[in-house]
């Protein structure tokens, strides 16, 4: 009852927040100069001022800003985000024909992040002065500081150039054409390999540090130190008691993280022709396509406040504390 | 804490009793934790580094002397091959180190920028958060999280593509979208440190709330938040590079990631272009995590055993 109870708050909370975006949108796009008349009559090639203000009137850009808002709010929920005259099609097609590109990079990216990060920070953590636990601290200095646009180029060079393991761009390769659906995987997981490590490699210092941190003080507790009393096996009592409880910063962590592997993707995804929402992004701030850039922001802020919800409940299903504790 | 020889402790006095040792001057709070930053070699060779860069971002341009927009050679010369151009030219035969060296100016500078306005943005809204409690804080903190969801870099780039490329909008893009983490370690240390016996004892005195603020909880709350501003600074470098990779950058100024932007299309032929000012920018941050680093063992000698 009480897990139903929360569940229902912080939906509820989902979709405030996700009201909150909206309305930073308008208010972005309404303080922006230009507006959707200029857009039109740009693409029409100019039209004069009669027909302009005959275009307002028909969007409703002469009513108050309040109105505005609200007619924009409602739009916006029933998942109509305007027409893109850059691609003309409607910007809701155009994102959802990209998110799941997006979706795949920034899952896989992110998972894989975590179980490296993870397994590198619990390996360290049982030798806090090993050479692994050096190593790890390095590592994790690099990740991140190079700046991730440049490590893609760099795999790029390394592993698609000097090595020709890994195709250049893409996701697909167009020459593959009546394969069956396993085919299809591979061809699609080989293009995956090199942006999901690119936008990987940030995240992994982040999970491995703190995970060696909490680990750490997690195996200095008395339980775990009753649990070997007991007489267990040491990796028993590392990985089955210890890390339940060392992984619960880490999985907030990732949450809060989530918005970063979110921007993450853009830079990636533009580095590898990845045809996902950042590629989209950067060819449509290059078109100053307006509203697809703000249906972008939206879409990628419900990325991220769906992906904060399951964490969430990851969360409370890790630490049964967590939920009941508000 | 260094031991001086000291010949004080070992003399005898006339009852016989041996005097304890002399109490130590107490020193400057800034001094020890210079001793203690001292001890982290990594970070004492980093801020070396970092110093060096700085000084070659101010002076560097004047010394070098070689406009970073001048097409001076043929383009695409590998570096090595002349040495005139140490580091090469890019794909319009302009001279890559000038490229670099004027590119440091820019993105340091927007680096500090973009920082202080989000370590102002993140103190003023945790300490309000942390120092009233009740709906003010659960408003700044609905707030903080709000921003939290909105994907950072996609956000900036919203901005700077409605309002315009120029240094002052794209410093406020980074500035706007990066303070959160300030925001909450700020809140924390306050909710902290409001509680202990100094602060009630100087409320009780008829300490105002500003006053409470700024002048009572707000130095004890800095260490932290020292910290978190050194490594915002290199979260803001970065960040501006990935900015004009994009090409969402002040056409009229060189920047380390907008030099990588413009050469990415021929980095395949010609990858130096691309991993030099790359290089520059990799050092320079890997330079301010470990300066962090250094800090962190500094201001928060107790964290040292981790």
């Amino acid at each position: 009852m009480n897990f139903l109870r929360v569940t229902i708050t912080r939906l509820a909370y989902a979709a405030l927040l996700l009201v909150a975006v909206l309305i930073l949108n308008f208010t972005l796009m309404h303080l922006a100069p230009g507006d959707v008349a200029d857009t039109i009559a740009q693409s029409a090639g100019g039209i004069d001022a009669e027909a302009l203000e005959q275009i307002r009137r028909e969007y409703g850009l002469d009513q108050p800003f309040i109105v505005q808002l609200g007619s924009y709010v409602g739009r916006m929920l029933q998942f109509d985000l305007g027409y893109s005259f850059f691609y003309s099609q409607p910007v809701t097609d155009l994102i959802l024909d990209r998110l799941p590109a997006t979706l795949l990079l920034v899952i896989a990216a992110q998972v894989l992040a975590l179980v490296v990060g993870v397994v590198f920070g619990v390996i360290s953590a049982r030798k806090p002065n090993g050479i692994f636990s050096h190593f790890v601290t390095l590592a994790s200095l690099i990740g991140y500081s190079a700046p991730v646009f440049w490590t893609g180029l760099l795999m790029l060079v390394m592993f698609s150039l000097i090595l020709p393991w890994f195709p250049v761009a893409g996701m697909r390769d167009v020459t593959i054409e009546n394969g069956n659906i396993f085919i299809h995987t591979v061809d699609v997981a080989r293009h995956l390999v090199l942006p999901m490590v690119t936008l990987a490699s940030i995240f992994v210092a982040l999970y491995s540090r703190l995970s060696r941190a909490s680990m750490i003080e997690v195996l200095g507790s008395d339980y775990v130190r009753t649990a070997k009393a007991k007489g267990l096996q040491t990796n028993q009592v590392v990985y089955k008691h210890a890390l339940k409880n060392a992984i619960s910063p880490v999985i907030t962590l990732a949450g809060l993280q989530l918005s970063a592997v979110v921007s993450g993707a853009v830079l990636v995804e533009a580095v590898f022709s990845w045809p996902g929402l950042g590629s989209l992004a950067f060819q449509s701030i290059i078109a100053r396509d307006t509203p697809t850039i703000l249906g972008i922001l939206f879409f990628s802020s419900l990325v991220v406040i769906v992906g904060n919800q399951l964490t969430d409940l990851a969360l409370r299903l890790v630490d049964p504390r967590v939920g009941s504790k508000k | 804490m260094t031991e001086k020889p000291n010949d004080l402790d070992t003399v005898p006095t006339q009852d016989g009793l041996i005097l304890e040792e002399p109490i130590e001057k107490a020193r400057h709070p800034f001094m020890e934790a210079w001793d203690m930053f001292r001890r982290n070699h990594a970070a004492l060779v980093a801020l070396m580094i970092l110093v060096l860069i700085i000084l070659g971002a101010v002076f560097g341009p004047s010394l070098y002397g070689r406009d970073p927009f001048d097409m001076v050679w043929a383009p695409f010369t590998p570096p090595g091959q002349n040495t005139d151009f140490l580091f090469g030219t890019d794909y319009l035969g302009r001279d890559l180190l000038a490229m670099i060296i004027s590119g440091a100016r820019v993105s340091i500078i927007i680096g500090l920028a973009a920082a202080f306005v989000s370590v102002f943005i993140g103190v003023t809204i945790g300490a309000l958060a942390g120092y009233y409690r009740g709906w003010v804080e659960e408003v700044l903190m609905r707030f903080t999280e709000f921003f939290q969801v909105l994907p950072t870099l996609l956000f900036s780039m919203v901005i700077v593509a409605l309002f315009g490329a120029s240094l002052p909008m794209i410093t406020f893009a980074i500035g706007i979208v990066s303070w959160t983490a300030v925001a909450r370690i700020t809140r924390a240390e306050f909710l902290r440190i409001r509680e202990l016996e100094y602060v009630t004892a100087s409320r009780a005195s008829g300490a105002r709330d500003l006053k409470l603020i700024f002048s009572v909880i707000l130095p004890n709350a800095l260490p932290p938040i020292i910290v978190q501003s050194a490594l915002m600074v290199g979260s803001a470098i970065l960040f501006e590079a990935g900015l004009s990779f994009l090409g969402l950058t002040d056409p009229n100024v060189v920047s380390w990631g907008q030099i990588i932007g413009s050469n990415r299309t021929y980095f395949l032929d010609a990858s130096y272009t691309v991993t030099l000012p790359g290089v520059a920018i990799f050092v320079t941050i890997l330079c301010i995590s470990l300066v962090g680093d250094g800090l962190n063992d500094a201001l928060n000698p107790k964290l040292r055993s981790r």
